[in-house]
Order: structure tokens, then C-alpha cells, then sequence
């Protein structure tokens, strides 16, 4: 009884989290997937419709606008993130004498609530108010910096805003990285007089790749579900320029009743997911069975 | 040792629990007759929520008890959401705070009591204005209750910077477009305004009001007709629209419209144009109206009206149909319509109640009301939900606010519009 006990605890441990998350998440994926191919407003409907929704998603401009700043905000916001990050935590391995409060104070933004980041860039970015009022009131009366009332250039804004909450904990992740780099390599090549540079290039970062992986990773759902930044910050607006694939479907599902819309929206979203996620997922198991 | 004192804390626990259901139980019992209402609604701001205390004190009053269910957040979207969880789970609330097209979307989805007995008592047909009733109805019975009529297409101005530049309250869009010119020359900006989509639409409706009248109104943005989206009158409207973005000053994204208003308040700006709760705002810093600021109706002929209700949805129970009828009688009735409205900045409903206490705003407002009634100009706002449903309006809004924020032309403007509304269907 014991050892029957003992050979099953695991399963039976782990059995109400696996139902759970069969439950409500694969379940509700595949609600999500059946009401999007109905034609449901105000509460969900369930008699299949065919792909109207997606085709009314398609042909809506709306949402061009949220998937053109997916690609746009991701892209920037991932790789101007890593490469911040990278130079961060590399000038801060040079055994500087204050390292530990210097990297405490560059992690801290990750430490607020999107929330918190969006409303205090509001404020330093709004030009009645912020950095562009400081610098006329100087006396450079021509200085503008309206981003984030400008609709070519507020996605911009948001980049900006979420490169100053993130960056510090990449420098965090790489700087983890750095450390764990094989010292004795790195005594070696210094021997051999390798300037610092190549070492940097050539050894220490290439060691890296999978700390680049895990941040990307992050990095990358961390665009694609973006919400709370774009509300706190612009509201979508100016117009819905700044619109996002979340903001979007969030505006669908409860502002409008328009549940189908919503869904295909969301199906959409997290085929971007799959898209990064499967590749990764796929080389992580490749490498399991190699071992 | 142990184990057992666990178990003797269970029991006691438990003995204790099923003590308080049986009291519980039996309160419930003894308070079958007694009209229940539980209500939902969004009214959780300082004039609102003393305005719903107003209605729960007299149902109260009335033998019954209220359970308040208030959601705040998104403009009511929170309260929504709620709803909905309540419905699918089959408990929906005695009534709801709902408005315009939403009543009937619900209607459809077969949820909505119907009220049609109080609503006959109590003469509800002779009282209010016929299309404000019109939303009242579903396929002929009653099912909601309207509670006030705000009005849309109203133009705040603050009296001395009028007075200081020689400018008249505007009666035609030329004139408004003379006056802001002047203004801008003054170094004050013309228009307070509030880069916010619902604004740009509030902003929009009234120049399609005031541009093409109450039948191209009609035909534009409640029949949704395609001639009509794309015509030449609607051309004219963006042009006024791009016009207009021209007056606001370059910091008008995302300001929430109390901020506008209170620009005008204190001179940095002339105009605002925005719905009557902007009075409340005026009259909370002690303005006076005719005095410190000035309220007209915007440029035109016609009254968009935002109209507040509450839906009856279907309950079981006497206690609780019985609260759904006492509160329905209530909300219509004199005193509350009354006493609500002088809290709330917006009129009765019905045209029966005295207007004394009221300011003079709201006097013009209720005359105005009386008259486009008369003459089928009386029209229900499509930027406050009150016209089309979620999905259309949220389409035309979304073009406004586009063609509002960017230098799209007037003709991409109606293109984009005839085919966001087609889309949308």
C-alpha cells in the first residue's frame, strides 16, 4: 500500500493542476477557437458560421493598425532591449566599485506595475507638461517632443516607455550570464593578449546564446500581450494609433459586445505566440532527447 | 491529540455555520413579501452615486430592500462584464443600468422581464416623449425604465472671454468658425477638447447635426444609410472636423473632458462642446450660468439626447417581481425624477415635472425637448450608445477619431466610413 502510494504520490499531486490547466486553458482555447467562427455579439452563440469573423478582422483597418505596431513595437522593443541590456551589464562587469547599488538602481523600474510606467511617461512625455515644456522654458523655444500626441510617432513613445521598464532586468539576466562564463577561458585569452573587446566578441557572448534565448523569450510575450502599458500610457489614442492586438480585442470583447470579433482576434494573437514559442519549444526537446 | 482538537474546532465551526444559515433561512422567510431588488449599475462618482442613494432611500421607504450592486470602471464596460457572468449563469440582477440599443440587443437575447402592467398604471405613454419611450420598448411591451434625458449637442463658453473679444454665442458653423478665428488671433484656444474617441464622436455627431440637419442626421447615423455616409454633406462634416482640429490646443490627447471643461472655466479656453454633465462642473466651482459661463445648443436645429435607463430583467420569485415593479414605478415617478436630475445636471424624462428648482440651462434644455419632439427633431446620440448598436457605433468611432488624429482627407474619411459600418454588420 505504501509503495503503491509512494510510486503514485507524484501523479496524484500533480493531477488537480493538470485538470486545471486542461480545463481553463487548452479548454477555453478551443471555446475561444468555436466562437470565433460564430457569429456571437453580446453572448456567445454556437452555431458555426464559417470564417466571417476572421474576414471581417481582415478587412478592418483597425486592426492593420494593431498588428503594423505589433511588428513595430516587438521588434524595436525586444532588440533595442537586448542590446541595452548587453552594454548595461557589460560596463557593469568591469568590477566597478559600486556595482551592487548601480544594479540595483537600473533593475528597479521592473520592480513597477506597468501601470505606474505608463502614467509617469504620460506625464514626462506630454508636451504641455513634460520634457518639451522644460526645455522651451530654457529658452529653446523651437524644441518640440510631441510623440505622444503625434500618431506617426506615439507607438514610439510606448517603445520607449517599455525599453526604460525592461532593460534593467535584461542587464540583470545577462549580467548572470556574464558571470557564469568560464573564468579560466577568459585568463587564458588575456594571457595570450587578446584586447578585452575580442574577448567580449569572440568568446564571452557567442557562451551566451542561451541567456539570449531566454530573454528574447520573455521579451517576446511580454510584447505580444502588452495591455496595460498602451492604457496607461495613450488609451490606444492618439485616435487608435497606438492600438495593439490586446488592446484591440479587450475593446471588442467588453466595449462593444462584439464576442466573435474578439475571439478571432485572440486566435490571431496567439498564432504570433506559436510562432516565436514552437521554434524554441522544438529546440529545447531536440536537445533533450540528444542527451 | 492533535487530530482530535482539529476535528473539535471543525464541528464547532460548523455548528456555528449551520446556526447562522438557520437564522439566515428563516429571516429569508419571514421576508417573502417584502420587494426585493438587487441593481446594477455604474453611478459610483460623487453626484452619481448620491443620485442612486436618492432612488435607494425611496424604495426603502417603500417596504422594500435594495441590494446594491455597483461596478465602477471603463465607462460601464466593468459593470458589463458582471452582467454578462450573471446572465450566462443564469442569475441576472433585478435591474440594470442600460441604455439606447443595448436594451434591445439584451431583449434578444431573451433575459428582459417585461413591465408593461406598471407602465400602463402609471400612464407612462402620456409622460414621455414618444421616441424617448421608443427605447423603453421591446417589441411593443415595456422593459426598462428611463431615469433622465441628458442633452448632447450642447456648447459651453465662458461669458467674459466672449465678452472681451466681441463674440456672440454661434448659431451657425461660419459663425463659430469667425469667432474661433478670432480668438486664435487673441492667443486663446477656441475649442477645449479632449483627444478621446467617445469626444472626437460627441464633437462629430453635433457638426452632422448642425451641417446636415435632423433627416441627414437620421438617415447618416441611425439608419445607416451608405448614400448618405458618403455624400457631400458628409464631406463638408470632416472638412468642418479637420476645420475644428485646427482650433484645440497641441496638448488635447487623451485630457479627460472635465479637464476641458475646466479650461474654459478659467479663460485659457472659449468653447467646449460636450453634453450637459459639463454643467455639473461649472456649477461645482460655484459658476453661475448666464453669468460666469454660457450653455446654447450647438449650431443647428435638433436635440441629441443621451437617455439613462434601467432594464428589467427576468427574476424568479414574488419578492423579487414585486421589487422590479415597485422600483420601476419609483424611477418614473415625480419626486425622484425630480430630485435625481437636480443632482445629476440633466432633466426629467417626463415632461410633467415642475422645473422650478432648475437652472436656466436646463429649462432651455427641457423647452427645446418639448419642441423637437413636436417637430420629429428630437434624436438619439450615436457617440453615447444611444442610436446604433456597440459594434456600428464603434466602427463610425473609429474613423472619426482616425480621420480627427491624422491628415486623412474628407474622401478617404467617407470612404473608410462606408466601409467600417459595412463591416461591422
Amino acid at each position: 500500500m505504501a509503495k503503491w502510494f509512494e510510486s503514485h504520490l507524484p501523479k496524484i499531486v500533480l493531477a488537480p493542476s493538470f485538470i486545471a490547466v486542461l480545463i481553463f486553458v487548452y479548454g477555453f482555447i478551443g471555446w475561444t477557437a468555436w466562437v470565433s467562427l460564430t457569429r456571437s455579439r453580446l453572448l456567445p452563440k454556437y452555431e458555426i458560421e464559417g470564417f466571417i469573423q476572421y474576414e471581417r478582422l481582415f478587412d478592418s483597418p483597425r486592426w492593420d493598425t494593431a498588428i503594423t505596431n505589433l511588428y513595430i513595437f516587438g521588434g524595436l522593443y525586444i532588440g533595442i532591449s537586448m542590446v541595452l541590456g548587453l552594454i548595461l551589464a557589460i560596463l557593469l562587469d568591469q568590477n566597478i566599485r559600486t556595482e551592487g547599488a548601480i544594479r540595483t538602481i537600473y533593475l528597479y523600474p521592473m520592480a513597477l506595475s506597468m501601470i505606474v510606467t505608463g502614467t509617469a511617461w504620460k506625464w514626462i512625455l506630454n508636451p504641455g507638461l513634460g520634457v518639451q515644456n522644460m526645455v522651451q522654458g530654457w529658452g529653446f523655444e523651437n524644441f518640440t517632443f510631441d510623440w505622444l500626441v503625434n500618431p506617426d510617432r506615439a507607438i514610439y513613445a510606448i517603445i520607449l516607455a517599455a525599453i526604460w521598464q525592461s532593460s534593467g532586468f535584461v542587464m540583470a539576466l545577462f549580467l548572470a550570464g556574464l558571470r557564469s562564463v568560464d573564468t579560466e577561458i577568459i585568463r587564458a585569452a588575456q594571457v595570450d593578449g587578446i584586447p578585452t573587446w575580442r574577448v567580449y566578441t569572440a568568446i564571452i557572448i557567442p557562451s551566451m546564446a542561451p541567456i539570449f534565448l531566454s530573454a528574447f523569450i520573455v521579451l517576446a510575450h511580454l510584447a505580444i500581450k502588452s495591455f496595460d502599458l498602451v492604457i496607461a500610457l495613450t488609451g490606444g489614442g492618439p485616435g487608435y494609433a497606438t492600438d495593439l492586438p490586446a488592446t484591440y480585442m479587450y475593446a471588442m470583447a467588453f466595449s462593444r459586445g462584439d464576442i466573435g470579433q474578439a475571439a478571432s482576434s485572440a486566435m490571431i494573437m496567439m498564432l504570433v505566440v506559436f510562432a516565436i514559442i514552437v521554434p524554441y519549444l522544438y529546440s529545447e526537446l531536440r536537445v533533450t532527447k540528444h542527451d | 491529540m492533535e487530530g482530535s482538537d482539529i476535528w473539535e474546532e471543525l464541528k464547532m465551526k460548523y455548528t456555528a455555520f449551520a446556526a447562522v444559515s438557520a437564522v439566515a433561512l428563516s429571516v429569508a422567510g419571514m421576508a417573502q413579501a417584502e420587494p426585493q431588488a438587487e441593481v446594477l449599475h455604474w453611478w459610483t462618482s460623487g453626484g452619481e452615486a448620491k443620485s442612486v442613494a436618492v432612488l435607494q432611500e425611496e424604495f426603502a421607504e417603500n417596504g422594500g430592500t435594495w441590494t446594491d450592486m455597483p461596478v465602477a470602471g471603463g465607462g460601464g464596460d466593468a459593470a458589463m462584464t458582471a452582467l454578462r457572468a450573471r446572465v450566462l449563469a443564469g442569475n441576472a440582477p433585478t435591474a440594470v443600468q442600460l441604455k439606447g440599443p443595448a436594451i434591445q440587443e439584451w431583449y434578444e437575447e431573451g433575459v428582459l422581464a417585461d413591465i408593461s402592467s406598471v407602465a400602463e398604471a402609471q400612464g407612462w405613454a402620456d409622460v414621455l416623449p414618444a421616441s424617448i419611450a421608443n427605447h423603453m420598448k421591446c417589441e411593443g411591451t415595456w422593459c426598462a425604465a428611463p431615469v433622465n434625458v441628458h442633452r448632447v449637442d450642447w456648447i459651453w463658453a465662458n461669458a467674459e472671454v466672449l465678452e472681451a473679444n466681441g463674440i456672440e454665442m454661434p448659431t451657425t458653423w461660419e459663425e463659430f468658425n469667425a469667432a474661433a478665428e478670432t480668438l486664435q488671433a487673441a492667443g486663446i484656444t477656441p475649442l477645449a477638447h479632449g483627444g478621446q474617441a467617445w469626444q472626437d464622436a460627441t464633437v462629430f455627431e453635433t457638426v452632422v447635426l448642425g451641417l446636415g440637419g435632423p433627416e441627414f442626421f437620421q438617415s447618416a447615423l441611425v439608419d445607416l444609410d451608405t448614400e448618405a455616409l458618403t455624400s457631400d454633406t458628409m464631406k463638408a462634416v470632416f472638412d468642418q472636423m479637420r476645420t475644428l482640429r485646427g482650433y484645440v490646443d497641441d496638448n488635447f490627447s487623451g485630457r479627460d473632458w472635465n479637464l476641458a471643461t475646466a479650461m474654459v472655466m478659467n479663460g485659457e479656453a472659449a468653447f467646449q462642446i460636450m453634453g450637459d454633465w459639463a454643467k455639473g462642473e461649472f456649477l461645482a466651482a460655484g459658476k453661475v450660468p448666464g453669468e460666469d459661463f454660457l450653455c446654447a445648443s450647438t449650431p443647428g436645429d435638433g436635440f441629441l439626447y443621451n437617455v439613462d435607463s434601467f432594464a428589467m430583467f427576468e427574476v424568479d420569485g414574488d419578492d423579487k417581481r414585486a421589487g422590479q415593479e415597485l422600483l420601476a414605478e419609483l424611477i418614473v415617478g415625480q419626486n425622484f425624477q425630480k430630485v435625481f436630475n437636480l443632482n445629476k445636471g440633466s432633466i426629467p424624462a417626463r415632461t410633467d415635472v415642475s422645473l422650478d428648482e432648475f437652472d436656466s440651462c436646463a429649462v432651455t434644455s427641457s423647452e427645446d425637448m418639448a419642441a423637437s419632439s413636436e417637430s420629429g427633431s428630437l434624436l438619439p446620440s450615436y457617440a453615447h450608445g444611444m442610436a446604433l448598436r456597440g459594434a456600428q457605433a464603434g466602427a463610425i468611432t473609429d474613423v472619426v477619431t482616425a480621420h480627427f488624429n491624422s491628415d486623412m482627407s474628407s474622401d478617404e474619411a467617407v470612404q473608410m466610413l462606408a466601409d467600417a459600418v459595412a463591416n461591422s454588420m
